[in-house]
This record gives structure tokens, C-alpha cells and sequence, in this order.
């Protein structure tokens, strides 16, 4: 059941077009996480936010094997699977700030972006909170037969939470369409994992006969096959799988987490940024294909930048909701 | 005794309160095929209760789901399947293993319509079961609907009679919402009349019980039954007790409780929750505080004794409101009048 994923099996697919898909989708994801943390230390964003930079080829490769209807539950540090499974910046910058035009009508913020036009049944603020969900989602895509395959992402925190092993437990019995995506970024906020998870991650799902695999998560090629294979095998009724993802956050716990020296050093976060880069990886990728020049690139980075710029504005002049709506919502 | 809704004019069918639930399930399975039941031995077992026997049979397993024990991991399924086209009742076996759930229907169900801003509808039942005196102690006997009511989003439906709880059952499946259902476990083979066609009690509407002049009752769930023994009692010393049955706690029918509060001038609450920060705290600050110039005496409560369910038969029996506490503490409202 357990087993590493190959090399080769990376190239599979990602033509010069897709290739480019790819890239701008993570460039676009890095460039939203740096007006964030910009929003955030300039005081214009209320609260705080998780950010996803770093782990960016885990939500592209995973979101571009899924079908725009196929759902996703993300977590506290959610905003690139929400960009990568369809979102509009715009729409995720006002929610980010509390505006009504917002997703979730700026009921939600942060941490609890939903929208069920792409699919995404929510960010989830409980760590594990939304393994159930999802494979609900999975339950439901089996029960009314129309196809859909359900992916949880979720950090290596959320391996402490026993609900994760209830629920799989449910999905290898009943052979659900559920892929639990771990993205082991190696830190349960402050605390490095091997400190909280004994044994081996990936024999806890193999335990109950879920397929599992585990992917360099800084290679978007490697995560894209990985999540292919196991999606189509979802989809076709082969049953749940568990993909562990190796990364790393760029970024503290939170925005506000800058003094970090004390459980991880400045020497790993260089090493991870300069050579593990999933975006300058997989440029060089792309140029070494001859899918790319250089240059082509440098466009693609600095119109992203642009563009996400001028989605955080629109969410600055956005209006809050008023007061009086409150109530709205409660119940349905 | 069910009164406020229309009743039909052929000879009374008698069901027990299990019978009505299983019919009200069954009635909704046949309906919509969206509506499943996950749950801990729910298919052949029927649960230890009994009460979906013949369930697994007409529908399947596919429909009629069993479950292993994993409460909050089914729960978290019935609400992710909710948000995603099926209307799924959770069944926890005792009330007191709703702890075991409490994140899925406390920070997800409860608050997911909330969060998405209208976007996303959880519309899944979680049935469940409330009550002492069945020597069972203190892990299986508890009434915990009162930690669900403290929590905006969901609603809470605590049905006293058959007749209630299969018109209760069929709106809290049809509801988008997330509603938890409890069903007294000493009530399962209580008998009464029940329709057999299709009918819904709306949510939010009390029910006058009996009517009466003197004093108001408002009692729940199996407290109903007290509530109308006591009312006897009370009319042989010539007190006229008026019985309310708020049949949901949330939303609760604030208004025909202060009105009828209004009318006797007097009002006890009883409910089978621990007296402290309970349900009868919460209704009789909201007499005191919209009836207060009409009341003659202070507004009173009956709950569970606030301590943990014993085993031993007496010690369980003192724990739980009686007939007899019930009429002392209404004959105390008339003392010095």
C-alpha cells in the first residue's frame, strides 16, 4: 500500500500551455500572500492570517487533477487552496477584510473562505475540523453517483486529531472518493512534527488499508502526477488514498509570527527558499523544456503582481456590511 | 392533549412515541431519497431502542447505514454529506455521547450557513436521547439539550408525545438547517393518537397542553407528562394549572408562554436539565422580564438535581422532578395570596 512516488512518473501531461497554467497559478498565490502580509503589517487588514507561500505547488498540483465541481475543505492556511481550486482574488481580499462583496459577506474572514461555485466547501479553523466534512462530500458524491471526488487538505498538526482516523476509517469501509492530502510543512505551529507524530505518517492510513503515498510537495510535476493517479482512482471507485506532501511555510505560524529563531533556524529557511523553491523550480523546468524563456516568466511575475495589487484595492474600497445585517444568516 | 394542531376526524390510531418516530423516518425516506440515517447499529439492530426496526429492510443499507462507534467522525460525515445534496439524520445512541460530537455540531454545522455568508446550508437532524431513571448512571442518562440551545445556528426540538414527534421529526428532516432531536428514552413506548397521513409541526410554536386559570406550567419533553400528572393533583385542591409545551427550546414561542404567564398571573418552570444555568433559567428570566407587573408570586423552577446521575435506584429517583415536588412547589406560589 505504501509507496513512494517515482521521478518519472512527473512529465505526464504538462504540455508548454498547462505548464504555464501552472506557473502563473503559484505566482499569483505567492503574490496574494505578499499583499496579505503587506495588508497585514500596514494595519488594513483586522486580525491575522496564515500564510501559504512556500507550500504552493501542493495546492496547484493537487487542485489542477480535480474537476472544477469536485469539492475541496482546506484549513486555517487556506488561501492558496482557494486560488488554486478557481477563486477571485478580488472576492478573497475583501472576505480577507471584512467587506460585504466578500465571499462569505465578511462573516467568515481568513480562515473560513467557502465557495461552492469552485467546489470549496470551506477553510475550517479547527485543525482536522474539516476530515469529516470532506468525507462527507465523499459520501455524497458515492450515494448520488455523479462522480465527484472530494480532497482534504490538511497540515501534519492535524495528525494529532483523532477525528482524521475516524473518518478514515469510514472512507476505507465504505470505499469513498476522499483524498487526505497532508501537507507536512514540518511545524504544528511552533513545534516541529517529529516532536508530536511517533511512528511513520504514512503507516497510519496504509493501517487501514488506505492507499498512501508520499510526494517531494516543492515539485508541482511531482505533486500533479501523484494527485492524478490517485483522483482518477478515486473517481473510478478504486476508494480513498492519502497523500503526504513534503513543504514548508516561508512565513511563521501567522502573519505576526516574525521572532522564530527559537524552534526553527534562519540557516533552514534559507536552505528551503533557495533551493527547494516550487516556483523557481519549476521555472527552470519550464525554460529547460523549452516551454519558457526567461523573460516569458518575468511577465508572467510581474503581471500577477499587478493584478493582485489591484484586487487588494478593490477590497480596500469596499464597503463593510452594516451593522444591522448582523443577523442575516443564522439560519437558512 | 394535542391540541393546536387540527386532528383528523376518523377513529384515533394509537402508536407509540418509537412507532411515531420510525414512521415519521420511514414517511421522509420515501419522500426524498437525499435522506439517510448513519448511526451506531441503526440498520439490523434497529438500535438497542428499537425504534428503527424495519428501516434497514425497505430502504438498505445503502440508506440505513450502520456505523462503527465513532460518533464524531459519522457526525462530521452527516455534515459534510448535508452541505453536498443528501439530508442525513445522525442518530447518537445516548445524549450523553453528544460530547463526542460537539466539535462538528458546535464550530461546523452550527456555524457553516453563518461563516459562508448564506453560501452553504447544513440541513441534517441529529437524533438523540435525553432522560434518567433507567439505572443506567451517570454516562448514559444525562439531558444535555441545553448546551445546544446556548448555540446560535442550530435548533433544538425536544417532542413530549407520539403525535408531536412524528410531526416534529418530518420538519426537522425538511429543515436546511441543522437540528437536534431528543427523544426522552422513557417515553419510547409511551402510546398515543397519530395520523397516519402527512402532517408537519412548524418549529417555534408551543403547545397549551391543557388549559388553565390559576397557574402556568411549562414543562418539556417527559416533564409534559409530569406537568399534566401534577395538574390533576392540582385540580383536586382546586388550583386550575395551565400545561405549555415550548416543543422546540430553539426557537422557542416566547409569546404564548408570556401570554398564557399573563392570564394565571403565576408560572413554574420544569425541565429534566440540571437546574444551574438551565433551560428553566432561561425561560423563567424571560417571564420575569416581559411579565413581571402581572405576576403575584416569584417565578419558579424544576430541573435535575445538580449532580451526576447515580446508579442507585433511590438516589437516581431523588435526582429527577416528581408529580408530588411539582405540586408543592405550585402550592407554594398560592400561600400568601
Amino acid at each position: 500500500m505504501t509507496t513512494e512516488t517515482r521521478a518519472d512518473r512527473t512529465d505526464e501531461a504538462i504540455d508548454a500551455a498547462r505548464g504555464l497554467e501552472f506557473y502563473s497559478q503559484m505566482v499569483h498565490i505567492r503574490a496574494f500572500e505578499d499583499v496579505v502580509n503587506d495588508l497585514y503589517k500596514r494595519a488594513a487588514m483586522p486580525g491575522l492570517a496564515h500564510l501559504y507561500s512556500g507550500q504552493e505547488a501542493v495546492a496547484v498540483g493537487v487542485c489542477q487533477a480535480l474537476h472544477r465541481d469536485d469539492y475541496i475543505t482546506s484549513t486555517h492556511r487556506g488561501h492558496g487552496h482557494c486560488l488554486a481550486k478557481g477563486a477571485d482574488p478580488k472576492l478573497m481580499f475583501a472576505e480577507l477584510l471584512g467587506k460585504e462583496i466578500g465571499y462569505c459577506g465578511g462573516r467568515g474572514g481568513s480562515m473560513h473562505i467557502a465557495d461552492q461555485e469552485t467546489g470549496n466547501l470551506g477553510a475550517n479553523a479547527i485543525v482536522g475540523g474539516s476530515t469529516g466534512i470532506a468525507t462527507g462530500a465523499a459520501l455524497s458524491a458515492k450515494s448520488l453517483g455523479n462522480h465527484r471526488v472530494a480532497v482534504c487538505f490538511f497540515g501534519e498538526g492535524a495528525l494529532g486529531q483523532g477525528l482524521l482516523y475516524e473518518v478514515m476509517n469510514l472512507a476505507a469501509l465504505w470505499t469513498l472518493p476522499v483524498i487526505y492530502v497532508c501537507e507536512n510543512n514540518l511545524y504544528n505551529e511552533y513545534t516541529h512534527f517529529r516532536e508530536t507524530t511517533a511512528g511513520e505518517i504514512l503507516a497510519r492510513p496504509a493501517a487501514f488499508g488506505i492507499r498512501a503515498e508520499r510526494v517531494d510537495g516543492q515539485d508541482v510535476r511531482a505533486v500533479y502526477a501523484a494527485a492524478s493517479a490517485l483522483v482518477a482512482r478515486a473517481r473510478e471507485g478504486g476508494g480513498p488514498a492519502f497523500l503526504e506532501c513534503d513543504t514548508y511555510r516561508y512565513h511563521g505560524h501567522h502573519v505576526g509570527d516574525i521572532d522564530r529563531a527559537y524552534y526553527r533556524s534562519k540557516d533552514e529557511e534559507h536552505e528551503w527558499m533557495t533551493t527547494r523553491d516550487p516556483i523557481g523550480r519549476f521555472g527552470e523546468w519550464l525554460c529547460e523544456q523549452g516551454f519558457a524563456a526567461p523573460v516569458t516568466l518575468d511577465d508572467i511575475r510581474s503581471q500577477a503582481a499587478t493584478a493582485i495589487e489591484a484586487a487588494a484595492q478593490f477590497a480596500l474600497d469596499a464597503p463593510y456590511p452594516v451593522a444591522g445585517d448582523v443577523w442575516r444568516h443564522v439560519y437558512a | 392533549m394535542c391540541g393546536g394542531m387540527s386532528m383528523p376526524e376518523t377513529p384515533q390510531r394509537e402508536l407509540t412515541f418509537a412507532e411515531a418516530v420510525r414512521e415519521a423516518l420511514a414517511e421522509e425516506m420515501r419522500r426524498d431519497p437525499r435522506v439517510v440515517i448513519l448511526g451506531e447499529d441503526v440498520a439490523e439492530a434497529g438500535t438497542p431502542f428499537k425504534v428503527l426496526s424495519g428501516l434497514v429492510e425497505e430502504f438498505g443499507r445503502a440508506r440505513v447505514i450502520d456505523t462503527p462507534i465513532s460518533e464524531a467522525g459519522f457526525t462530521g460525515v452527516a455534515v459534510g454529506a448535508a452541505m453536498t445534496g443528501m439530508r442525513p439524520v445522525a442518530d447518537i445512541m445516548f445524549g450523553d455521547f453528544l460530547t463526542l460530537t460537539m466539535d462538528q455540531i458546535v464550530n461546523q454545522a452550527a456555524k457553516i450557513h453563518y461563516m459562508s455568508g448564506g453560501k452553504l446550508k447544513v440541513p441534517m437532524v441529529l437524533r438523540t436521547t435525553m432522560g434518567a431513571a433507567r439505572r443506567s448512571a451517570a454516562q448514559h442518562s444525562q439531558s444535555l439539550h441545553v448546551w445546544l440551545s446556548h448555540v446560535p445556528g442550530l435548533k433544538v426540538v425536544l417532542p413530549s408525545t407520539p403525535y408531536d414527534a412524528k410531526g416534529l421529526l418530518k420538519t426537522a428532516i425538511r429543515d436546511d438547517n441543522p437540528v437536534v432531536f431528543i427523544e426522552d428514552k422513557m417515553m419510547f413506548r409511551m402510546k398515543g393518537p397519530v395520523p397516519s397521513d402527512d402532517y408537519t409541526i412548524p418549529f417555534g410554536v408551543a403547545d397549551v397542553k391543557r388549559v388553565g386559570t390559576d397557574v402556568t406550567i411549562v414543562a418539556t419533553s417527559s416533564m409534559v407528562q409530569t406537568a399534566l400528572g401534577a395538574a390533576r393533583m392540582l385540580e383536586d385542591a382546586g388550583i386550575s394549572a395551565e400545561v405549555i409545551d415550548p416543543r422546540t427550546i430553539s426557537p422557542l414561542d416566547r409569546g404564548t408562554i408570556i401570554a398564557s404567564v399573563k392570564k394565571t398571573s403565576r408560572a413554574v418552570v420544569v425541565d429534566e436539565g440540571h437546574l444551574q444555568y438551565g433551560v428553566t433559567a432561561e425561560i423563567a428570566s424571560m417571564i420575569a422580564d416581559e411579565a413581571f407587573y402581572h405576576l403575584d408570586a416569584p417565578v419558579k423552577r424544576l430541573g435535575a438535581m445538580d449532580v451526576p446521575v447515580p446508579f442507585s435506584p433511590p438516589l437516581e429517583d431523588a435526582t429527577v422532578p416528581t408529580e408530588e415536588a411539582l405540586v408543592d412547589v405550585v402550592r407554594g406560589l398560592f400561600k400568601k395570596t
